[in-house]
């Protein structure tokens, strides 16, 4: 059994309500944090960990946090990041949704270091039944002193706020979210300056992801030292990946990270192998916006090596043989599954939710999703796919926030290593109406390259 | 001694310019002037927080700056990054960016109806020139464009939706000059579109203006829609005494003969308005006697509103009468007393038929 740190206690039951929750050790690592180690204590402790953002991007929160501008007489703001908009992605929902007690910790915990006295939890509007469980959670917390003014005698003054969203995926990035935040239309900012400097009401802001926020909680408990002790190399800790696709146990597990992208595919203690008895075609290591790898890349990198959940090791090949851990959304492809299909999903999903306020992704995503439904349809052209790569090159990095990237990268990690199964929709357009290409070689294995003599 | 500015030294295409600190590339592309300034389809230097939403002002930053010599990863919008000392740009230098740039404007025209021939815009919008500097010459895009019904939001004011680039300056200029913004912008990614929540017309003594920062023929005139093309009207600069205290009462007057057909605010070099004015210098004073005519406008000679003023044109001068002070040049001899051929005496158009060698017989 892998060791876990967050979900350690998600099976006793009614750890959704403070007593539980204290009873099993719950607030420990608030009491500490406030009581005896300072703000700069838990900074440090956060830093020393390692710990790295857990909604995609994967920068270092203890560097986050102390970028943050500390002018006086200006309040500053948490904000928890719970928009969990990326198809594939679920992971903080279980979170808020069986232990809201614990982000409450970490945002009371993180709160206290950065010195803000307002943190807000922006969630997304879908996750409707959420709000009443984190606002009674807050309550409770507030009925035993946890939050409000002066808790437990520190001195420190916290309120917790929960906002709705309205359902839309871009106020996942945190400029949008602070404009929705604000009551604006949920538009990116243009960087800089960064939420550090000026965020929410021109204030300076930090935003994390609830998984991020709630890992604040062990590393106080445990010490950043022995956080570091977890997972291999510059990923420390644990990871909550959602696993959802062609799997015998779809759900969200606690990995450490030091497992291999086979082991938690085909272990018991994991998704448990693929459904059916089917063989593995492709991949998606971290939600949607990441690249697609087909089976013989995902188990094993271009280098020969076994590939591992941890952010390196999926990244490992750059764009042209790798992926990322993105926010760990794990989306497993059997052999009936087409790609072109997949991709024309996510084309479409992309275009639902480009804001509209830059001309590549406004204009962009839609093309991309037409041309798509061209191939799926049987009625592509072979240059549509050299046409959906020059597309997708031109949105790429020419966007204000990153939706215009996440958009573009299924697209070409679909077209990089699955080209011959788009060649075949477009050659074979009838057939590709009624079946699937299949496997292929996908899985079969890949030349290594020998080292070079030394 | 009054302190001395340290001003920031920036390369933009290996062209050297000093400018203040806060200054955006663009801006310090724009000192330099010429080729190397950057498109700007959405950027108006009056409109504060306007820019870095079209994109086409993309450059590439090769060198950060002194202290950070790291080239930037992507490419930036001009108009919003600002110049950092010893930054190094490149913008018609790089192919990069070139092709980016064509990029962008593929993006703005697979929605655009391409109705130049019909569009009052025509002959000055932004996207027609940028088009023609920086498009392809054909789509690829094989689908059906979006359309939009034609609204009027007030009676001075006809949005085309279906035009529109969504550069966010009339949303900008309603917030910035108006006391309430009432129309904005709806729905999101491309089906988003510029209008007001529930019909309703907007009606500010400054809303006319968004008719002059409009890039393309989205907002118009309707006192002017269809009356006439641009490029047959002459534009004078005119002034009136506005009772407005806000409008600056200077404006272009767009003539022909005696009659103002349109009245605008003086636009610059980079189609950006010197000072918006009130939309009853805009809309209601349409005679000549409303106004104190100062004189022709300038107009780029590249533009083709210039067609057929010649205004400032200049004839060469010939130098041959200086040159002879006063006399006429001698001939060396008379070409009808030596050729053979030329009979000025013989009248070719008194000759019944084709004309014979006989009748040059002497």
């Amino acid at each position: 059994m892998g060791r876990k740190l967050l979900l350690d206690k998600a099976h006793i039951e009614g750890i959704r309500y403070y007593d539980t929750y204290r009873s099993n050790g719950g607030y420990a690592a608030a009491e500490k944090a406030l009581k005896s180690m300072g703000p700069e204590g838990v900074l440090e402790e956060v830093k020393k960990s390692g710990l790295r953002g857990r909604g995609g991007a994967g920068f270092p929160t203890g560097l986050k946090w102390s970028f943050i501008a500390k002018p006086e007489g200006v309040p500053r703001y948490l904000v928890c990041n719970a928009d969990e908009s990326e198809p594939g992605t679920f992971k903080d929902r279980y979170l808020m949704e069986f232990i809201p007690h614990l982000l409450i910790e970490g945002l009371l915990i993180s709160s206290f270091a950065l010195g803000a006295n307002s943190a807000y939890i922006y969630i997304r509007g879908e996750y409707a039944w959420i709000p009443d469980i984190l606002e009674q959670a807050i309550a409770e917390a507030k009925n035993k002193g946890w939050l409000g003014k002066n808790i437990m005698g520190t001195g420190f003054d916290l309120e917790i706020y929960v906002q709705r969203g309205a359902g839309a995926y871009i106020c996942g990035e945190e400029t949008a979210l602070i404009e929705s935040l604000e009551g604006k239309r949920g538009n990116p900012r243009i960087k800089p300056p960064f939420p550090a400097v000026k965020g929410l009401w021109m204030c300076p802001t930090v935003v994390n992801n609830v998984e991020t926020l709630a890992a604040v909680v062990p590393i106080i408990n445990i010490g950043g030292d022995e956080y570091i002790k977890y997972g291999t190399g510059k990923s420390t800790g644990t990871k909550l990946i959602s696993a959802c696709g062609n799997i015998n146990k779809p759900g969200v597990y606690e990995i450490e990270m030091n497992i291999s992208v086979e082991e938690f595919i085909y272990s018991d203690e994991y998704c448990g192998g693929i459904k059916n008895g089917k063989r593995l075609k492709a991949c998606i290591p971290g939600g949607s916006s990441v690249p697609v790898l087909p089976a013989n890349l995902l188990l094993k990198t271009a280098k020969g090596e076994a590939r591992m959940m941890t952010y390196e090791s999926l990244a490992d090949g750059g764009f042209a043989t790798g992926s990322m851990l993105g926010s760990g959304g794990f989306i497993v492809m059997d052999e009936d599954q087409c790609i072109v299909r997949n991709t024309l999903t996510f084309a479409r999903f992309y275009h639902h939710e480009s804001c509209g306020q830059c001309s590549p992704c406004r204009e962009g995503t839609g093309w991309m999703k037409k041309v798509l439904q061209n191939i799926e349809n049987g009625k592509g052209k072979m240059s549509d796919i050299d046409l959906l790569w020059d597309i997708q090159r031109k949105i790429e990095g020419n966007t204000i926030c990153p939706l215009g990237d996440a958009a573009a990268w299924p697209v070409a990690a679909a077209i990089r290593h699955f080209r011959d199964e788009f060649e075949w929709h477009i050659t074979h357009s009838d057939e590709a109406l009624t079946r699937n290409f299949g496997l292929a070689h996908y899985a079969d294995p890949l030349p290594v390259p020998e080292p070079a003599a030394v | 001694m009054a302190e001395e500015k340290k001003l920031f030294k920036v390369k933009i295409d290996n062209i050297s310019v000093e400018v203040e600190p806060g200054t955006t590339i663009l801006n310090a592309a724009r000192k330099i002037g010429g080729d190397v300034v950057p498109p700007a389809m959405c950027y108006y230097s009056k409109l504060q927080g306007s820019g870095g939403k079209c994109r086409t002002c993309l450059v590439k930053v090769s060198k950060g700056s002194e202290a950070d010599p790291r080239p930037m990863p992507k490419l930036v919008a001009s108009c919003r990054t600002t110049v950092m000392d010893g930054m190094e740009v490149a913008n018609i230098t790089s192919p990069e960016v070139l092709e980016a740039r064509k990029g962008v404007v593929e993006f703005l025209l697979l929605n655009h109806p391409l109705d130049c021939p019909v569009c009052d815009q025509a002959g000055e919008c932004h996207l027609q020139d940028l088009s023609y500097e920086h498009g392809a010459d054909s789509t690829r895009y094989e689908f059906k464009r979006r359309t939009f019904d034609k609204i009027d939001i007030g009676d001075k004011i006809k949005l085309h939706m279906t035009r529109c680039i969504l550069c966010y300056r009339c949303v900008y200029t309603a917030d910035q000059l108006t006391n309430k913004r009432e129309h904005g912008i709806l729905g999101r990614g491309d089906a988003s579109e510029i209008s007001t929540y529930i019909s309703q017309s907007l009606d500010n003594d400054f809303i006319g203006n968004v008719i002059d920062v409009c890039p393309v023929g989205a907002l118009t005139d309707q006192t002017f829609r269809f009356k006439n093309r641009v490029w047959f009207l002459k534009p004078v600069d005119a002034h009136r005494n506005c009772e407005n205290e806000k409008c600056c009462g200077k404006t272009v007057l767009w003539m022909r003969g005696d009659e103002v057909f349109r009245v605008t605010a003086r636009k610059d070099k980079y189609g950006e308005v010197e000072d918006f004015i009130c939309d009853t210098c805009r809309f209601d004073k349409k005679e000549a006697k409303d106004w104190v005519i100062e004189g022709p406008r300038k107009i780029d000679r590249h533009s083709v509103i210039s067609q057929g003023h010649y205004v400032n044109t200049v004839t060469p001068k010939d130098p041959l009468v200086e040159v002879l002070s006063g006399r006429q040049p001698k001939l060396l001899f008379d070409i009808h007393s030596e050729s053979q051929v030329n009979r000025p005496d013989v009248d070719l158009s008194k000759i019944d038929g084709p004309a014979h060698s006989d009748d040059f017989k002497k």
